[in-house]
């Protein structure tokens, strides 16, 4: 299958690759550049476990192709604490028991990142209606949606 | 004084690298020459392979080999049952990893490729032709073994599993005898796990060596490795099974399935490592579902409310074949749970398990006690209703008072401790029972005066579970039902003695083993045998060696899920690892500590039982400036410049911890519900669980394991469920059409405990993992039940749909 050259900025560092049209996003991540962080729940964009940020906003990475993020700047969950001081959501999701087995929570947190932007200071109610994209079967949401609202707080949401 | 550790609620030790990506599960492994492989699935849920033709799939770009079932046959030996329970006649039919002539269900492997990406892969399979003769399917548990019904296995005749029956007391006599009896049939519906992780494999086999590697999602990678090495005759010794972060299991991750042993089986033939990943889809055809019940059931009580007998025939689907508990499942860790918390004289479960063209069926969070919990439960509120007695009354004439070592069952396993009557009144004065009922009565006398009602209790949540904004209600038009629900239960974890195991037909043991390692820095390595995915035991083990050694906690690591570098364990399911596995790492502690008191006995120049320990010193009692700290002692037993005479070097020890009986976690739990009598919706609005899972190392992380269990059983009473169509199609075969639990459609979990160690366990500790799931269900189901009651309705089939709620009502006839 013939490759098309895309160039996208991760984490602050730009690569130049070829890709076949067909290639997820998330598996160029994953595969083409070895930043694992970013997971793959399911095959149909419910479970959110592949959200990341693209120019800004979250995007399903399982459900948008590689060469989409041609010209694009994309964040993942390893490029979200600051030159290794975690971010307040990340340090939220420790300090508040917000995940068990992990899986779930680079989406989590990637989702939570854009949720606060546009709402700093959210009600549970929000923050439950903010993660309706993303699925969890370890927590029953509690402590991610008091992780969300601690970090905020912390945020001076 | 310092805060102890034990008790105490510190954050995970192993968050930093969750939460940050860095950390490792199996689809994350990439090995030099690594390949992919793909497995080709039935359509079909029952038919016959005529031929398969494979040339145009091993021409296609990239792929190395096609292998189907004639490649494996001889070769991969079948998956075994290893729950072969006694004198149920269990048929352990073939298992074959791939199928040779016979496809049994929507999802039964027929070929695999492995090529040199994952797409190349996926892409072969799609040119794969294979003739099927289609043969007509069987999905239905209760109508498996009638006459007629498509046969799946010769060897089993009128498609029965298995056939056990467990009894205590007189239960004829108790029913001839009854003042009154109450049936039901009660539908535990299929569901599926839903581990957010799917399912991997990564085997790496070393022809030189005659070394096999697999990473592997497992909830037990020592059973891992004792199984695969059966399947593909790689001797045990030989084979090193990594279970490296594992992303969820509840249950689901711990049977050996075919697809790994066909990755081994890829990797043995190509000298390559190869990686096999199921998509979400694959998942739900392939890895294995839980409950599948369907349950005839009666009670028998007094007019006075005293239950004098429960009996049972239940039909459970196994699926098309014996997963690796399967047989275990719907009747040890089920029937013999029909007591609950209560004294029932007379009990008998008769249990069918049948074959279906179906997905296998094997543990599911809770087990069999969910089922078991769920049928007391609904019998004893049925019986409430008949005798028109308050549910939280017929609970109180019935319940065990409270005990401290022991109480006996007819069915004759011996509960722990338990103090249900004090976990009842916990949670009832929490919620304020007698206001709820009396917001009930309210609520019941508007609805049917045709009042409007007052929203009191909106959390504002979707009404239901469509996927969209759900405001689409009018709430000065609705009429909402509150509904009450409220369980007491017990459950059988901690699970359990290997005597036991071995007894009820359990192919291995059930103890567990830890070696904790002091180095000469006064660091700490615990190795531990259970394998923990999401549990957070890297926190409550290392709390339990801080706690007994007086180490700081960040001094102590704990290592799992490697079998070349951990101690033999028997996995991490049941609510077993804190019980059996911490036990033995405190048991491991005492040995540190008894090795130490020796040591600084030597050193100090006193007799050892002149020495003292508190908070990691040791001293000569009397003389608290003469000590030695853990971490001297520590740098001495390793050095070894100074050592009594026939003290050998190091600070290491080993134990093997088999309990003496299982554990016996209780609680009481409320749920109120609301429900819109115009349309049938059902808003979860309140649910407060009271737990007593004995001592608690980190509280923490125990509510966190009751939130996720309560959410998970409140899945199955309001969502989920695995529904196939009578040729065997699974229709809700992707996160599309299965409706797993949200966050905006929950309240938040208000949770309690009482604390009754039990009297056997080293720690005290009891098991948390469960709880939450095998309460929840029945809890909210009967709110549901309980807010229908003016219209005369007692039972619904789960999962309790808008749509089923709303023509239940429309039926009754009732205003």
């Amino acid at each position: 299958m013939a490759k098309i050259p895309i160039q996208v900025t991760v984490n602050g560092q730009t690569h130049q690759a070829e890709v076949e049209p067909r290639t997820l996003l998330v598996h160029f991540l994953r595969e083409d550049l070895g930043l694992t962080g970013t997971k793959i729940g399911c095959d149909t964009s419910q479970c959110g476990a592949c959200v990341v940020m693209m120019n800004g906003s979250t995007v399903k990475s399982c459900t948008c192709l590689a060469v989409q993020a041609d010209g694009a700047e994309v964040t993942t969950i390893e490029g979200v604490a600051d030159q290794g001081n975690l971010h307040p959501i990340q340090e939220a999701f420790w300090d508040n028991h917000g995940l068990q087995c992990g899986y779930c929570t680079a989406g989590m947190i990637m989702t939570s990142v854009e949720l606060l932007q546009r709402n700093p200071n959210p009600t549970a109610e929000q923050v439950r209606a903010g993660l309706e994209g993303n699925l969890c079967r370890c927590t029953g949401y509690q402590n991610i949606v008091k992780s969300v609202l601690a970090a905020a707080e912390r945020m001076g949401g | 004084m310092t805060t102890r550790i034990f008790g105490s609620g510190i954050r995970r030790r192993e968050d930093p690298r969750l939460i940050t990506g860095q950390a490792t599960y199996t689809d994350d492994v990439n090995l030099p020459g690594m390949v992919y492989a793909a497995i080709l699935r039935s359509p079909h849920a029952h038919a016959r392979i005529r031929s398969i033709n494979t040339d145009a799939a091993k021409s296609a770009p990239g792929v190395l080999a096609v292998y189907t079932g004639a490649d494996t046959e001889g070769v991969l030996n079948a998956i075994p049952c290893a729950w072969v329970v006694p004198d149920s006649d269990v048929k352990a039919v073939p298992y074959p990893a791939i199928a040779t002539d016979t496809v049994r269900y929507t999802g039964d492997a027929v070929a695999a490729v492995v090529a040199e990406s994952r797409y190349q892969a996926e892409d072969a399979l799609e040119l794969i032709n294979v003739d099927y003769e289609i043969l007509p399917a069987n999905v239905h548990a209760e109508s498996a073994m009638n006459e007629g019904t498509p046969q799946l296995h010769e060897d089993a005749p009128n498609n029965q599993a298995f056939h056990w029956v467990a009894a205590g007391g007189d239960t004829d006599s108790a029913f001839a005898s009854a003042e009154v009896v109450v049936t039901d049939t009660i539908i535990q519906q299929r569901l599926i796990p839903n581990a957010m992780e799917p399912r991997s494999a990564v085997a790496s086999y070393l022809s030189s060596m005659g070394e096999l590697t697999i990473w592997n999602t497992t909830q037990n990678p020592h059973i891992a490795r004792f199984v695969t090495s059966l399947v593909t005759g790689v001797p045990e010794h030989k084979i090193r099974v990594i279970a490296p972060e594992v992303g969820g299991g509840f249950g689901a991750k711990i049977p050996v399935y075919p697809w790994e042993m066909i990755t081994a089986f890829c990797s043995m033939k190509l000298g390559r490592p190869v990686k096999w990943t199921e998509t979400r889809s694959e998942n739900y055809q392939s890895s294995i579902h839980g409950r599948d019940h369907v349950q005839t059931v009666e009670i028998a009580g007094t007019r006075e409310g005293k239950i004098t007998g429960i009996r049972s025939v239940v039909h459970a689907g196994m699926g098309a074949y014996l997963s690796t508990a399967g047989p275990g499942i719907p009747t040890i860790l089920h029937g013999l749970m029909y007591s609950g918390p209560y004294d029932i004289p007379n009990i008998k479960a008769d249990v069918y398990g049948v074959f279906t063209n179906t997905t296998p069926v094997d543990a599911y969070r809770g087990a069999g006690r969910p089922e078991a919990t769920f049928l007391v439960e609904r019998m004893v509120d049925l019986l409430a209703n008949e005798l028109n007695l308050d549910p939280v009354e017929i609970r109180r004439r019935n319940l065990i008072p409270k005990f401290e070592d022991g109480f006996d069952i007819s069915l004759g396993l011996t509960y722990d401790s338990g103090d249900y009557q004090g976990a009842l009144d916990k949670v009832l004065e929490h919620v304020n029972y007698e206001d709820l009922r009396r917001q009930q009565a309210q609520s019941r006398g508007q609805v049917t005066g045709n009042g409007h009602h007052d929203h009191g209790h909106d959390h504002g949540h979707d009404h239901g579970h469509d996927h969209g904004h759900g405001h689409d209600d009018q709430p000065s038009a609705t009429k909402e039902l509150i509904g009450i629900g409220v369980t007491t239960y017990c459950e059988i974890c901690g699970i359990g003695p290997s005597q036991v195991a071995g007894a009820v037909g359990f192919g291995g043991g059930l103890w567990e083993s830890a070696i904790i390692r002091f180095y000469a820095t006064g660091k700490v390595n615990v190795f531990v045998g259970t394998s923990p995915h999401g549990q957070g035991e890297e926190t409550t083990f290392a709390q339990i060696v801080s706690d007994e050694l007086g180490v700081p906690v960040d001094d102590v690591e704990v290592i799992h899920g490697d079998t070349d570098n951990t101690p033999m364990g028997w996995g991490t399911y049941g609510s077993r690892t804190t019980v059996i596995s911490g036990a033995a790492v405190a048991l491991s502690s005492r040995k540190i500590k008894d090795k130490a008191i020796g040591l600084a006995a030597h050193l100090l120049e006193a007799a050892e039982e002149d020495i003292e320990y508190e908070d990691g010193k040791f001293f000569v009692r009397g003389s608290p400036d003469r000590s030695q700290s853990i971490q001297d002692i520590a740098l001495m037993a390793n050095v070894a410049w100074n050592m009594p005479a026939g003290m050998e070097p190091g600070l290491e020890a080993s134990s093997f911890y088999d309990t003496p009986n299982f554990t016996f976690p209780f609680g009481a739990h409320v749920a109120v519900v609301t429900v819109d009598v115009d349309n049938g919706h059902i808003v979860l609005q309140r649910y407060a669980a009271v737990d007593d899972c004995g001592n608690q190392i980190n509280p923490m992380i125990v509510e966190g394991q009751v939130h996720g269990g309560v959410v998970q059983g409140a899945g199955q009473a309001l969502w989920e469920g695995a529904v196939y169509d009578e040729d065997g199609q699974l229709l809700t075969g992707s996160m599309l059409d299965y409706a797993l639990p949200k966050a905006h459609l929950l309240p938040d979990i208000e949770t309690l405990s009482t604390v009754t160690p039990s009297p056997h366990n080293p720690l005290g500790v009891k098991g948390i993992g469960e709880t939450g799931t095998i309460a929840s269900t029945i809890t909210i189901y009967n709110a549901v039940i309980d807010a229908l009651k003016p219209f005369g309705i007692t039972r619904l089939e789960m999962p309790l749909t808008p749509e089923k709620v709303w023509q239940a009502i429309q039926q009754s006839g009732k205003p």
